[in-house]
């Protein structure tokens, strides 16, 4: 193999290899804000603690940290601070993140999660 | 299919504007005050009680949104029984997750007060029939995605019923979509996924 192959095999692999990280990177805000009206929006809004926690300014903010609600003692146990990665894992599989949450509900599409991740960082929802 | 969903629900009807506004303190007379109840996390034993209280807490604010509804005077009185007939499928999910969790040996979380429920869901802000359509279509369609959502986290005993409650959302958001004059989906999967 020559070594011009062997690098553009190289460049593909790590292309593939990153293809979450520039899922989340490419985040549609747009579609994530419809995608969160209809996926989150049972529980969830941005202004107002409804079953669940408000959400405006969640990205970038340390979990169970809005001081009039109630959170499970799971997520009080949670420590990193909400980012691409750790929104990533939670909407992916909260009660495998946080066992003992209230939050089980998934979203199992990469691309979903990334548009929901890119809205709820955007000036929209922060 | 449109008209049958016509026939259910009159669109001129649902659409016409009463013109009235929804106002805070009206809502609170016409409601009561509702009972306080253990936060989440305070006495639940087991992740399905945590996951079954939180579908409770989501069919505690639908109950209430439809009770707020229908004493707002927004809405036309052919347009309020469907309302009340979709609030007691509610109170039909409410009791069989209040079952499961007692069974579970949980604590049913409690209904806030109508008057916290009007709060959050910000009614004060609907002026007319169709706006407060938009609100119950909203409040459905992300019921129905959430029940769909929850099944895989929750245990097998509990994926009928959560499947059955989507189903029953689903025919709500139907309803509401036909009667707001939403188009129909041209894809299947419209929920869930």
């Amino acid at each position: 193999m020559s070594r011009s192959l062997m690098v553009a095999g190289a460049l593909l692999s790590l292309m593939w290899g990153s293809q979450p990280v520039l899922a989340q990177e490419s985040g549609d805000a747009e579609r994530g804000a419809t995608l969160y009206q209809q996926r989150c929006g049972a529980c969830h809004s941005l202004d107002a603690n409804r079953v669940g926690p408000k959400h405006r300014g969640v990205y970038g903010r340390q979990p169970a940290s809005i001081p009039d609600f109630h959170y499970s003692t799971a997520l009080r146990k949670l420590k990193e601070p909400w980012g691409d990665e750790t929104l990533d894992r939670w909407l992916t599989n909260p009660t495998a993140m946080a066992p003992g949450t209230a939050m089980g509900i998934r979203v199992p599409q990469a691309q979903d999660r990334a548009d929901i991740i890119a809205y709820l960082r955007s000036p929209a929802a922060r | 299919m449109k008209a049958l969903l016509l026939r259910a629900v009159p669109r001129r009807a649902l659409l016409s504007d009463s013109g009235k506004v929804l106002s805070l303190a009206g809502l609170t007379a016409l409601v009561g005050a509702g009972v306080a109840g253990p936060a989440f996390g305070q006495a639940a034993p087991g992740q399905d009680v945590q996951l079954l209280n939180a579908a409770i807490a989501l069919e505690h604010e639908g109950i209430a949104a439809y009770t707020i509804a229908a004493g707002s005077g927004l809405l036309k009185p052919e347009v309020v029984k469907i309302g009340v007939t979709f609030r007691g499928h509610h109170e039909r999910h409410r009791d069989e997750l209040v079952k499961a969790v007692k069974a579970l040996g949980g604590q049913p979380v409690a209904a806030k007060s109508d008057k916290e429920y009007a709060t959050q869901l910000n009614v004060a802000k609907l002026k007319n029939q169709a706006d407060v359509l938009r609100l119950a279509l909203g409040l459905e369609r992300g019921a129905a995605n959430a029940y769909l959502g929850l099944i895989p986290s929750l245990g097998t005993n509990y994926h009928q019923i959560a499947g059955r409650m989507a189903g029953d959302e689903a025919f709500h958001v139907a309803v509401l979509g036909g009667a707001l004059g939403e188009p129909i989906p041209t894809q299947g999967l419209m929920f869930g996924g």
